[in-house]
């Protein structure tokens, strides 16, 4: 039905008013892309960077999964492994997760949608990417250099005393990228206040963008607590300053309260943007307006201000007290309800919507499926009496991969789809796309799903030995034979998209149909995003159901594909005016 | 059903019906959802994909009824599962008062756990069915998380503070102890086993100090052994037509064929035992068999230190020789309990350190055999 980039008329109609230039061609020197304040180049260098770093962690999850096929392993010493894992969640969560959605997507499409030229601090936008990258270095620098055994979660007294690997370069690169992620937030939030086109009122907003707005707050309050807490671990660990650690007089509690002040809104950093992507491509695949617009709004920016007060729900069993348990607990079962609300407000944008299952839609859908099960199988972990079995075990372990591969992977990928012909001025092949998306949804859930079952049972996260308990073994094998598929399904679309950049049929200036600004001007856009900045006089999703589905059957009538309808009625006015 | 491919962790205490329970609740409420989202995401896109004929007028944008339904239905569901998942938890906070308490030391690798009598082990925790315990935990370096699945219990271990669980375990068998914190390089393997088993048992377990029965005493066992060997068979109380009593001979002088005479001593008794054709006693034919090959040097020692007894002189010629190898066999009973005996050994023990297993005490001699020696060095 929709095989967009097989068509002629797409490249016809999109060659001819494309030889103006864009931001990609305006020009080609890597001067110019080093040093560009240039919003998009700026996501652009972030998606070719932390695409590389998801290949790194996803080698290392690979490698995770290979060793745990057998009860002992087959490959790795447990010293290996555990620098292994360790470099798989610190990879991910520092360099992939909490930069993907915001500083790929977030900084090419912010000022696009809001009808701005640029962020509103272009200069601080590349020192962003510069901090992150410096970060990088000394995180792969560690790692390279003897690795980093102390998990994602430096929890002391291992990582500030114990620890006989490479965790102070690694922490001092957490603690340089952390500062990438504030420049981001700060230009998130200064750019929606201050830079909106005429007529773009807060809730004529997309609500990608007010998802961005809340992804900047939470970033700005809680990356500064982490970053003081990791600059803590390594006085204690090259001074001895007596801060954590029991031995020294300190108190190792007192850390994870510090750690989770940030990392659980670190979560939020992480599937806040993804709820705004999610947003968009319902309404624009459904053809409708987000059911419950202002809900949805206030909901990410609920979800922003409790996410601050539920850190203490990862601490249920480390000896903080049974009345916090029981206040964090509530405030967990409380956190739930606006996520609740977000997935009844997108599978009711579906009724009566025109939908159209292209690739980010089917992507979207089945963020919709994985977040569900993901967000649900959080209420294990937030109610008190279950989390003190499931704690520490693979079922927190598949949770949060519901949440963070299933939603936010699912959510980036979808979203990178969508506005691959935005911002690389060129066609994805679609039906491979849609299986392909089908793809990740069939792997992802053959990979995590016995991980529950396996969790349930008791097997702890972290192990590399299970040769005690060979009862695990099935749902270990289970678990890789998905990842294999997985994988499969993250490698197919690096090729295609790349192919297309090259061989890809031209994307006119609104492939989908879509609404939006970032739709309104050329595709690739040129670098001051608007040749005139636009006058928006109504909301973004300002569709209309019937009418479109009554311009389907008149383009079906005139026997031009129904996906075309809206370009082919195009090229017919401009063939009368001619 | 599954035996061999099970999907859910044994039930073992006190908490493990009221967990899976809400477990289960849990579940459900997860499926409901998941399929009722599932069910109106894939009707929805069935009915309303482009193309279809499907009413598409008065499309609703906005229903405060409907989305007051959904907050508020999920929350009070909510509500009722956090009550209920809180009430397990303050119950798995709060001991009882009987609770025996038991201490458990954890560091990088591995569990060290005292019971209240001062039994000792490592990685593995014996408890009795239908007891409640109460365990006060500490760590030596970092953190660790005491975990046992079957039990749905699990509390952090952390240096510099005390930490507490409790559990009533109610089925005997054997269960996983993990680690759950991240530790360290052998992580994985800082774990063990927790053996429930029966009270009474369990109570001659703890009274054996840490044993499933009391150590036999080298005497004992070689008395076990020379009734299984039917030594006893030929060899009685008196001396018979086939084989001479042994009752006695330790140290006494022997006269074998052809005259010559030889001290009943260890290598005597030992050549008689393995190869008794070399030395046969005046009197008596070879017909006894041979047990070089057939027997290790262990069970010699033992049978040796048996036909000591039953002929003891260690009692001094004052005192009866028979009286004192009933004392020793069976002394143990009337002057100290074994596991006093135990305690006692195992404070001489020069293994008394806090990461010494009480089953590495095997070889040595009980402390009733090493009385009776000392009495004998005396006299």
């Amino acid at each position: 039905m929709s095989a967009i980039p097989a068509d002629p008329n797409v490249t016809a109609v999109s060659a001819t008013p494309r030889t103006e230039t864009n931001y990609l061609n305006a020009d080609w020197s890597i001067k110019s892309w080093l040093l560009t304040g240039d919003h998009k180049r700026i996501g652009i260098l972030y998606l070719v960077t932390v695409s590389f770093f998801f290949f790194l962690g996803s080698i290392a999850a690979g490698l995770i999964r290979y060793e745990l096929t057998a009860p002992a392993g087959f490959i790795l010493e447990s010293e290996t492994y555990n620098k292994v894992f360790s470099a798989h969640g610190i990879i991910m969560v520092f360099l992939f997760l909490i930069v993907a959605i915001p500083a790929i997507l977030g900084n090419f499409l912010l000022p696009l949608m809001i009808g701005a030229r640029d962020m509103a601090f272009p200069r601080l936008n590349l020192l962003s990417w510069y901090l992150f990258m410096i970060g990088g270095a000394c995180i792969m620098g560690g790692m390279i250099n003897g690795g980093v055994d102390s998990g994602w979660t430096f929890y002391v007294p291992y990582s500030s005393m114990y620890a006989n690997s490479n965790v102070t370069m690694v922490l001092t690169g957490i603690f340089i990228a952390g500062f990438s992620s504030i420049t981001t937030g700060i230009n998130f939030i200064v750019t929606t206040h201050k830079m909106r086109a005429p007529g773009m009122t807060w809730f004529r907003l997309p609500l990608m963008v007010w998802a961005l707005y809340a992804t900047g707050v939470v970033i700005i309050l809680g990356t500064p607590v982490v970053a003081v807490t990791l600059l803590c671990i390594i006085f204690e660990r090259v001074f001895h300053l007596p801060i954590f650690s029991a031995e020294l007089g300190g108190d190792p509690v007192l850390f994870q309260h510090l750690f989770w002040f940030y990392s659980h809104p670190a979560v939020y950093i992480m599937i806040l943007p993804a709820f705004g992507v999610q947003s968009e491509l319902i309404a624009n695949f459904a053809r409708k307006r987000v059911f419950g617009y202002h809900l949805i709004a206030f909901s990410t920016l609920a979800i922003a201000g409790l996410g601050f007060l539920v850190w203490g729900h990862h601490m249920f069993i480390s000896s903080e007290s049974m009345y916090q348990g029981v206040v964090f607990s509530l405030i967990s079962f409380l956190v739930a309800i606006p996520s609740a609300i977000k997935v009844f407000n997108w599978t009711a944008t579906l009724y009566k919507g025109n939908i159209r299952l292209q690739t980010p839609m089917i992507y979207a859908l089945g963020f919709i499926g994985l977040f569900t099960i993901g967000g649900l199988t959080g209420l294990f972990l937030g109610c008190l009496g279950t989390d003190v079995h499931l704690t520490n075990t693979y079922f927190i372990v598949a949770h949060f991969h519901y949440v963070m591969v299933g939603g936010a992977v699912t959510a980036f990928l979808g979203g990178l789809h969508y506005w691959w012909p935005k911002m690389t001025g060129r066609l994805y092949p679609e039906s491979i796309a849609k299986w392909n998306a089908v793809l990740v949804f069939i792997g992802f859930n053959l990979t995590f799903f016995p991980q529950f079952i396996v969790g349930f049972m008791g097997m702890p996260r972290r192990y590399h030995y299970y040769y005690f308990a060979p009862e695990f073994q099935p749902y270990h094998i289970m678990s890789t034979l998905g990842s294999t598929v997985l994988a499969l399904s993250f490698i197919i679309p690096g090729l295609y998209l790349t192919r297309s950049l090259t061989k890809g049929a031209k994307a006119s200036a609104n492939p989908w149909g879509a609404h939006g600004l970032e739709w309104e001007t050329s595709s690739p856009p040129p670098t001051s995003n608007f040749l005139q900045i636009p006058v928006v006089l109504d909301e973004v999703y300002d569709f209309d159901p019937v009418t479109e589905h009554e311009q389907d059957k008149a383009a079906q009538a005139l026997e031009v594909p129904s996906y075309l309808s809206n370009e082919a009625k195009s090229i017919e006015s401009e063939k009368e005016k001619r | 059903m599954f035996s061999n491919f099970p999907a859910t962790p044994p039930q073992a205490s006190s908490f493990s019906r009221e967990h899976d329970l809400i477990f289960y609740a849990l579940l459900a409420l997860t499926v409901i959802f998941t399929v009722m989202v599932g069910i109106g995401v894939i009707y929805f896109v069935i009915k309303y994909k482009r193309g279809s004929d499907a009413d598409r007028s008065r499309p609703i944008y906005e229903d405060a009824r409907l989305e007051t339904a959904w907050s508020v239905i999920p929350l009070i569901l909510a509500l009722i599962m956090f009550y209920f998942g809180t009430k397990l938890f303050i119950t798995m906070r709060v001991p009882p008062a009987d609770a025996q308490e038991i201490f458990v030391i954890g560091k990088q690798w591995m569990w060290h756990v005292q019971h209240s009598n001062g039994v000792r082990e490592n990685n593995t925790l014996h408890v009795p069915a239908g007891k409640p315990f109460k365990l006060t935990m500490i760590s030596q370096d970092v953190i660790h998380a005491f975990y046992i699945p079957a039990f749905r219990a699990q509390m952090h271990v952390v240096p510099g503070r005390y930490t507490t669980m409790w559990f009533t375990p109610t089925q005997p068998g054997k269960y996983h102890l993990f680690c759950s914190m991240y530790c360290g390089t052998q992580h994985s393997e800082m774990g063990g086993t927790v053996v429930v088993m029966e009270p009474r048992e369990w109570a001659n377990w703890i009274e054996n100090g840490g044993q499933s029965q009391a150590t036999l005493t080298l005497e004992q066992s070689g008395e076990r052994l020379y009734k299984q060997l039917a030594c006893n068979n030929c060899h009685g109380a008196e001396d018979n037509m086939r084989a001479p009593s042994l009752y006695g001979i330790w140290g006494k002088k022997r006269t074998l064929t052809g005259g010559r005479s030889v001290i009943a001593d260890q290598s005597y008794l030992r050549e008689s035992i393995l190869r008794p054709h070399n030395k046969i006693t005046n009197g008596y034919s070879n017909t006894m068999p041979v047990y070089d090959g057939q027997i290790n040097e262990e069970d010699v020692l033992k049978l040796m230190a048996y036909i000591k007894v039953i002929g003891s002189s260690v009692g001094g010629p004052s005192s009866s020789g028979t009286d004192t190898a009933a004392a020793v066999l069976n002394g143990t009973k009337g002057k100290m309990s074994p596991f006093a005996a135990n305690a006692i050994q195992y404070q001489n023990s020069s293994l008394r350190r806090v990461d010494s297993t009480p089953t590495t005490r095997s070889g040595e001699l009980a402390v009733n055999a090493i009385a009776a020696q000392q009495e004998a060095k005396g006299n």
